[in-house]
């Protein structure tokens, strides 16, 4: 009976993801007829003429979490080695304590911390700096081209930055405790500095464990709503500056689905949940197998 | 420094003699190349040497013997400063190296360790291939053009009787060799830096009795250049490769002497017993 | 050896080192500043008038009483009901599965569900029970949580579990003690503390948690418990009100943030302090 209950609670998690998927292929059933193929290569989106694409949103979810990756995944290794290698002891707890709240503060604190405090930071100090300095590099100049709005596609990304830095530290550290003592003692023997111990003997050791991290913080950040709401303007459209506001597959349905009153509008919103759903489901997946991996090695 | 390096090129061709030999050539100098003199260390408040003097003379290999505990591995590993990698540990005292304090704290551990190898209880290959476990280290130190590096590490690879075994497989993955040819790997990558001092921990309680006896046999070769400290807990082992041995016991030293008189003649009752005990 | 190969190094490793002391500086900066801002920001609004009025429409002054409650009670409820089904299967996956293809679908589909983005979960409570209903109810964004309970228990539960010896299990089934006697005795007992750890980790988890309440508690102007109704709740007041162009309005939502970061943190430290004994053995 006991067994039963337990094997039942346990079917029932597969049945909640199940129940995720059929219910997002259900709702996206109308959008999926009336735009077909096109609903992904297309930024139209117009609730008066009913005429959807999810370009600008999926572009602008890809655009955030690749700029969350490039600042959150040094920062976050950094943290990691400092932890490990060069951190004093009695140092050690509070930094692991603050690397651990910041990953327990809610997405909607940060939220209305980046509207009001980062964004107009950003909007003073930062953009401005950026815009002059990209300006006389063609290519860059478009990137980074004014005026400098505060809200946007780059405060989406140095927000989402802040939230995936706890995920891939923690994870990193922990790979990164898994190297044995004794192999990085031959580097330090050897004569090398530290930062080639890291580079040479506990990156290449501890890889896919690395790697793993990385992709769980990228599928946090692939979904992350409520920050991100705040912060990127909510706009449709690619624009070619990302200090111009856009908008992520998340923001516009939490922005937008309640008041879609049913019909093409909310099958739309529907449709996106599931490209997002598709995305992180993949890049998760590959994280879990990577750290499954990891795992296996450090036990051996 | 160069002068002072081995040259790394010279190969020994003669066969080695085991067994242990204490007397050398009349005549020859000994010099002393490390001096420790008066050395304590402390694992944040308990003493685990205490006081502890011994030469370390050069192109000799000393073995540091003694029960497990007895600090032989924590005397080694403050030769080359290895503790300095983990907080509350200290050392007090002198380690003279060449006339330079080894533990003075303005030592650039860096350049120390450059210059005093260590291989370890356990192989430890780095998660590269062959070539680049020897190249590694070396590209620490010189910038060499692509055919010199090749010879030093062909070299360094003969000097540490590997080269025939691997000379086909150099790009391949040091992890996926045996545990006695990792062990030789570790000595090649070791003294491919030129190092003047090799410190060996226990370095063949990992290996099988043949493997055992290969390394054995690369240490006889290698005091021709290099000076060497070795611990380790197998006492005939000892007998076979040292010239001196310190026994040590509950972090002092004992006694101190020429390998043959230390095992046939002991002046202190615990050397005997240990020794007798163990031989039996 | 060439002294200026070696100079490059040291160089190079003084840089990387020092930029590695410069992210873990402004990783506490990140954090301090933040908790800063919430704190001089959200105590001026602190006062016996936000415990003790309801939500105010936008612009006017009121309190968040039925917020409070309202995020309470979906709390409590969302914890209810996922925390048996989160330990349940854990309890499989430690106990009975041990080995078996449907723990490892179970434990790699959990893994996903820890991680997947809290709207979808939304959406499909939306679909599930908002439109079957046809309207916003506290049922359906207690619902909504306690998906989101469930991951967080279901894994602490299987770790901790399987921290418990087997030779202790062995021991009390050896005295002819049933299976389910043997784990809810001994493994509980000998878990407790980890498991207990989980549980508040998922109630921090869902105390800030906004995604997927937006559309299915929604939102409500006054003071309800009827759970078949639409439900006031912090993390939606600070939605609504965070961009209203009225101070008093935006003062509401700072203050709500303060409050349920300051209930975040004391679960968090909480949980750390519980497992403390326990997160050693691991």
């Amino acid at each position: 009976m006991f067994r039963g209950a337990t094997q039942s609670a346990a079917v029932l998690v597969l049945v909640l993801l199940g129940g995720v998927i059929v219910s997002l292929i259900h709702g996206s059933g109308p959008s999926i007829r009336a735009f077909g193929f096109g609903f992904l290569t297309t930024q139209t989106w117009n609730p008066v003429t009913e005429k959807f694409g999810a370009l600008g949103a999926i572009y602008g979810t890809v655009v955030t979490s690749l700029i969350a990756m490039l600042i959150g995944i040094p920062v976050s290794l950094g943290i990691a080695v400092f932890i490990t290698e060069l951190c004093p002891p009695w140092l050690k707890r509070p930094i692991g304590t603050a690397i651990e709240l910041l990953a327990g503060i809610p997405s909607i604190i940060y939220g209305i911390w980046g509207l009001f405090v980062l964004a107009p930071f950003l909007q003073a100090q930062v953009q401005p700096v950026l815009i002059a300095l990209f300006k006389p590099i063609p290519g860059l100049s478009t990137i980074f081209a004014g005026p400098p709005y505060g809200i946007g596609t780059f405060t989406a990304g140095i927000i989402l930055s802040m939230m995936v830095l706890p995920y891939i530290t923690s994870v990193t550290r922990d790979v990164f405790q898994t190297v044995p003592a004794v192999l990085k003692e031959s580097a330090y023997g050897l004569g090398c500095t530290t930062w080639e111990v890291v580079r040479h003997v506990m990156l290449p050791y501890t890889r896919v464990g690395v790697i793993g991290g990385i992709m769980l913080g990228l599928g946090r950040a692939l979904g992350e709503t409520m920050a991100v709401t705040f912060v990127i303007g909510n706009a449709h459209r690619i624009a070619g500056s990302i200090l111009a506001p856009g908008t992520t597959i998340s923001a516009a349905i939490a922005n937008e689905f309640a008041e879609a009153e049913g019909g093409l509008y909310t099958s739309a919103l529907i449709e996106s949940g599931l490209i997002l759903f598709v995305i992180t489901f993949l890049v998760l997946s590959a994280a879990r197998l990577l750290l499954q991996r990891a795992e296996q090695k450090a036990q051996r | 420094m160069n002068e002072t390096s081995p040259s790394g090129a010279g190969i020994q061709t003669q066969k080695p003699r085991l067994g242990p030999r204490g007397g050398d050539a009349p005549g020859q100098a000994l010099k002393e190349k490390l001096s420790v003199r008066d050395v304590s260390f402390f694992y944040g408040e308990a003493k685990a040497l205490k006081n502890v003097t011994l030469p370390v003379y050069e192109r000799k290999v000393t073995a540091l013997i003694g029960p497990s505990g007895c600090g032989k591995s924590t005397l080694l590993r403050i030769l080359n400063r290895m503790y300095d990698l983990y907080p509350k540990q200290r050392a007090e005292g002198e380690v003279l190296f060449d006339g330079n304090n080894v533990l003075d704290p303005k030592q650039d551990l860096n350049l120390l360790r450059a210059r005093i190898g260590m291989v370890f209880q356990k192989p430890t290959p780095f998660p590269m291939s062959i070539y680049d476990n020897i190249a590694f280290g070396i590209r620490l130190y010189e910038r060499l053009p692509k055919s010199e590096m090749d010879d030093r590490v062909e070299s360094a690879l003969k000097r540490a009787a590997l080269w025939e075994e691997v000379r086909g497989k150099l790009n391949q993955s040091g992890l996926g060799l045996s545990g006695g040819q990792q062990q030789r790997l570790c000595i090649a990558r070791t003294i491919a830096v030129r190092p003047e001092i090799v410190l060996l921990d226990e370095p063949t309680s990992a290996l099988d009795p043949i493997a055992t006896a290969k390394v054995e046999e690369l240490i006889y070769q290698l005091k021709n250049d290099y000076t060497i400290v070795i611990v380790t807990h197998n006492m005939q082992q000892a007998a076979r490769v040292a010239d001196y041995t310190a026994f040590m016991y509950l972090g002092e030293l004992v006694e101190f002497g020429e390998t043959r008189q230390v095992f046939t003649k002991p002046t202190k009752s615990r050397t005997e017993d240990y020794i007798t005990g163990r031989f039996g | 050896m060439e002294l200026a190969i070696y100079r490059r190094r040291r160089l190079t490793n003084g840089v990387v080192m020092t930029l590695a002391w410069v992210a873990a500086l402004s990783g506490i900066l990140i954090l301090a500043v933040i908790l800063a801002t919430l704190f001089y920001e959200g105590f001026s609004g602190i006062s016996l008038k936000i415990f003790t009025q309801i939500t105010p429409p936008e612009g006017e002054d009121g309190g968040l009483l039925n917020a409070i409650v309202g995020s309470l009670i979906m709390t409590v409820l969302g914890t209810a009901i996922g925390t048996p089904i989160g330990i349940l299967a854990g309890t499989y996956l430690a106990e009975f599965g041990r080995g078996t293809r449907l723990a490892m679908a179970v434990r790699f589909i959990n893994d996903i569900l820890l991680s997947a983005p809290s709207i979808l979960i939304g959406l499909f409570i939306y679909d599930l029970m908002v439109t079957r209903m046809h309207h916003a109810s506290a049922w359906a964004g207690s619902v909504a949580l306690s998906m989101l309970v469930v991951p967080v228990v279901v894994r602490t539960t299987e770790n901790m579990l399987q921290l418990v010896p087997d030779s202790l299990r062995e021991a009390a089934a050896a005295i002819g003690s049933p299976r389910w006697v043997v784990i809810m005795k001994v493994a509980y007992r000998a878990a407790r503390a980890g498991m207990i750890t989980g549980v508040l980790l998922a109630v921090a988890r869902i105390t800030g948690e906004t995604a997927p309440l937006v559309f299915t508690a929604s939102n409500d102007q006054f003071m309800s418990t009827d759970m078949s109704q639409p439900m006031a709740n912090l993390p939606v007041v600070i939605f609504n009100f965070a961009n209203s162009a009225y101070p008093a309005s935006r003062q509401l939502a700072w203050t709500a943030a303060l409050l349920i970061t300051l209930a975040v943190l004391a679960l968090n430290i909480g949980a750390r302090t519980l497992s403390t004994p326990t997160s050693k053995q691991s």
